[in-house]
């Protein structure tokens, strides 16, 4: 889970970290209030959760009254990547010599937390990584002593920080790693961390990522979650709502099945045979009928399918359930939108295959099969 | 002889009084798996899928002599629950639970280190030596005796490709699902190892996936020292960058590491075919056996 750009600021702000003064707003004269009690020049920037936002002009930097209102009114209601930005943040400019990064992220190979730092901030830093991998300082951390002071500072020395903020970059670098365990982040960066003439060190951008895995025991944030989650794509939406782990793809077979590496699996597969996937929907471990039903809704409202591939191997998923939870879904449609095919595998699949009304699907034994067919339907439905 | 498990080990089951903990402990059971006590807090002195609870793990291994754990207890206390099996001087602890937070695994990770108690998982199905017993959710009727050893970070999808194998007669010495989270114990380099010191294992799968670098990892090792030959499935050739697909760990990062092409090149540079489909890995499995 990501929280907004004004959302990490707030817990940025809230633990210490400095930040420019800044305001919310979601209209023209929003914008214009904000920035003259602010006071110009202001950032103007889109909250939305994608990178690259100044690239894809949802940054702009005004010096003045009229440069607020056409920055607010071509920025607000923008499309920015597939996300509509209802909300834009109004932020103090900073007048900064020199631009960091410092990061904590989980290194998954190692199993450990690490402290990133580089000179080479407010710039793309997975470029950096690729480029120059040196350019960026890195410090492990044993999660169960947390960061020693000594840490922080090595990472800042060792990445060629200049002395005179060195204390200052090291101290936000410890507030950012109490701030990602203490909150259960996933990753916590700060890009650009700015430096001023007068060394003054300020965060002029917040990311900070959720373990979706934690946020029971992190009330405060998963609150944020809920606000945080209005833009996104609407069908990703839904899958939310249904609980579903579901992402959404360019191409016109729908996906349907049980666990992670099968789902992907088939989808590969629709590939391999020449059709293109509409999406991964994982339905997870026992599935019961309606939400095996609600996958079904899911997939056909999407506008972009022509057919659908049901493939479930059951292990604690059971094939009685699915085939219920499939005819409950179909039935209730005078004519099926979208032709389905299902194939049903594994645990209780013959009771399954008893229940499924097959005059409203197209059932195959194999994957394989069922993928080449869900194929076929889908290329007849294109055309 | 198998892989870590077999008809003596000797299992508490954590959480044995919750629905799935209780369900899965009877079918373990009926497979032939020797359970001999469950561990749940607050619940000892009472009796779940036949066998006695007790209050701490620590009790089940001195009154049973249980040397094994297999984990369902839910995540905001499975963390806490691993700690326990590690520190409870067992062989072998297998975390089913799904959805333990990251910050909890770096910790047991840390413990991994100071212990000699072998973990599984999180969020896996288990393990299975066909005909002798299971640790898990497997399903055992799609399994059967053979001599392939089989590793995967997937539930079903090992369930996909232990059908494909089954169906051509290919039988599993012993299959383990070593589960789909960023932080795990057993990976794929430790598997491969325990199925090349294994007499009964003459041929492996493995099935490995977009997000990390573990199969990358495993194909290096292959390369230096594995002589029993290896077939490769990679799952998420088509998954876009920057999303993740269902498993925590599986997603491929931004800056394009955690490909398929990646670990599909790797692999193939140690000598390991990839098959396109789990019908061609068995087609491989069936090539090393003839």
């Amino acid at each position: 889970m990501k929280l907004h750009e004004y959302q990490a600021k707030q817990v940025f702000a809230d633990a210490g970290i400095p930040t420019p003064e800044s305001q919310l707003a979601s209209d023209v004269d929003g914008v214009l209030t904000a920035a003259e009690e602010i006071g110009y020049p202001v950032a103007v920037k889109a909250q939305v959760q994608v990178g690259g936002r100044g690239k894809a002009g949802g940054i702009e930097l005004v010096e003045n009254e009229e440069e607020a209102r056409e920055a607010a009114e071509s920025i607000i209601g923008m499309d920015l990547k597939g996300y509509h930005v209802g909300q834009v943040l109004v932020e103090g400019a900073v007048d900064f010599v020199d631009e960091l990064y410092i990061g904590i992220t989980m290194d998954r190979g190692e199993g450990k937390p690490v402290a990133m730092v580089s000179t080479k901030g407010g710039v793309n830093i997975e470029e950096v990584a690729e480029e120059d991998p040196e350019a960026i300082a890195r410090e492990h951390i044993d999660p169960s002593f947390g960061m020693h002071p000594y840490q922080a500072r090595k990472a800042v020395y060792d990445a060629g920080v200049d002395k005179a903020v060195a204390r200052d970059v090291s101290s936000v670098l410890t507030t950012l790693y109490q701030l990602w365990d203490d909150r259960d982040g996933s990753d916590a960066e700060i890009n650009p961390l700015m430096v001023t003439d007068d060394d003054e060190v300020i965060a002029a951008d917040a990311v900070m990522n959720i373990d979706e895995d934690a946020l029971f025991r992190q009330p405060e944030l998963a609150e944020m979650e809920a606000e945080a989650a209005s833009g996104g794509d609407e069908l990703e939406q839904k899958a939310d709502e249904y609980d579903f782990d579901y992402v959404r793809l360019e191409g016109n077979t729908g996906i349907i099945g049980n666990g992670a590496g099968l789902v992907m699996t088939t989808l590969d597969l629709v590939d391999h045979y020449g059709g293109e996937p509409a999406n991964f929907l994982d339905v997870g471990g026992g599935a019961k009928a309606d939400r095996i039903a609600n996958a079904l809704d899911m997939v056909f409202s999407d506008d972009n399918v022509d057919s659908v591939v049901f493939n479930i191997f059951g292990g604690i998923t059971r094939g009685d359930e699915v085939a219920k939870g499939i005819n409950e879904a179909l039935e209730q449609f005078d004519e099926i939108p979208k032709p389905v095919v299902v194939r049903l595998a594994g645990t209780n699949w013959e009771e399954g295959m008893e229940i499924l009304n097959e005059d409203l699907v197209t059932v195959e034994q194999t994957l394989e099969d069922a993928v080449q067919r869900a194929v076929e339907y889908a290329e007849e439905g294109q055309a | 002889m198998s892989v870590l498990v077999d008809d003596d080990t000797r299992v508490v089951v954590q959480g044995i009084t919750g629905g799935e903990g209780k369900f899965h402990a009877e079918q373990m059971m009926e497979y032939g798996t020797n359970v001999v006590a469950g561990a749940v807090p607050g619940k000892g002195g009472q009796e779940a899928a036949g066998v006695p609870v007790y209050d701490t793990v620590h009790e089940a291994v001195d009154e049973e002599d249980a040397d094994t754990s297999v984990i369902f207890v839910p995540p905001a206390f499975a963390g806490d629950a691993v700690f326990e099996s590690l520190d409870s001087d067992l062989d072998l602890a297998v975390a089913i639970t799904e959805g333990i937070p990251t910050q909890d695994m770096a910790r047991v990770n840390k413990r991994l280190t100071e212990t000699d108690t072998r973990l599984i998982g999180p969020n896996c199905p288990g393990l299975i030596t066909p005909g002798e017993a299971k640790l898990g959710i497997l399903p055992g009727n799609i399994f059967s005796e053979g001599n392939v050893g089989l590793v995967s970070r997937s539930g079903t999808l090992t369930y996909q490709v232990v059908d494909n194998l089954t169906n051509r007669g290919l039988g599993q010495s012993t299959a383990i699902g070593i589960g789909g989270d960023p932080i795990i114990g057993t990976d794929f380099v430790d598997a491969l190892e325990l199925f090349e010191d294994d007499p009964e294992t003459d041929a492996i799968v493995m099935c490995g996936e977009i997000g990390g670098e573990d199969e990358e990892e495993a194909a290096a090792f292959i390369d230096d020292y594995v002589d029993t030959p290896v077939a490769g499935f990679i799952a998420g050739r088509t998954a876009p960058p920057g999303k993740r697909m269902g498993h925590a760990g599986a997603i491929v990062s931004g800056s394009g590491t955690g490909t398929a092409e990646s670990k599909i090149s790797a692999l193939n540079d140690a000598g390991v075919p990839v098959g396109d489909t789990p019908e061609e890995v068995a087609d491989h499995i069936e090539e090393f056996l003839a």
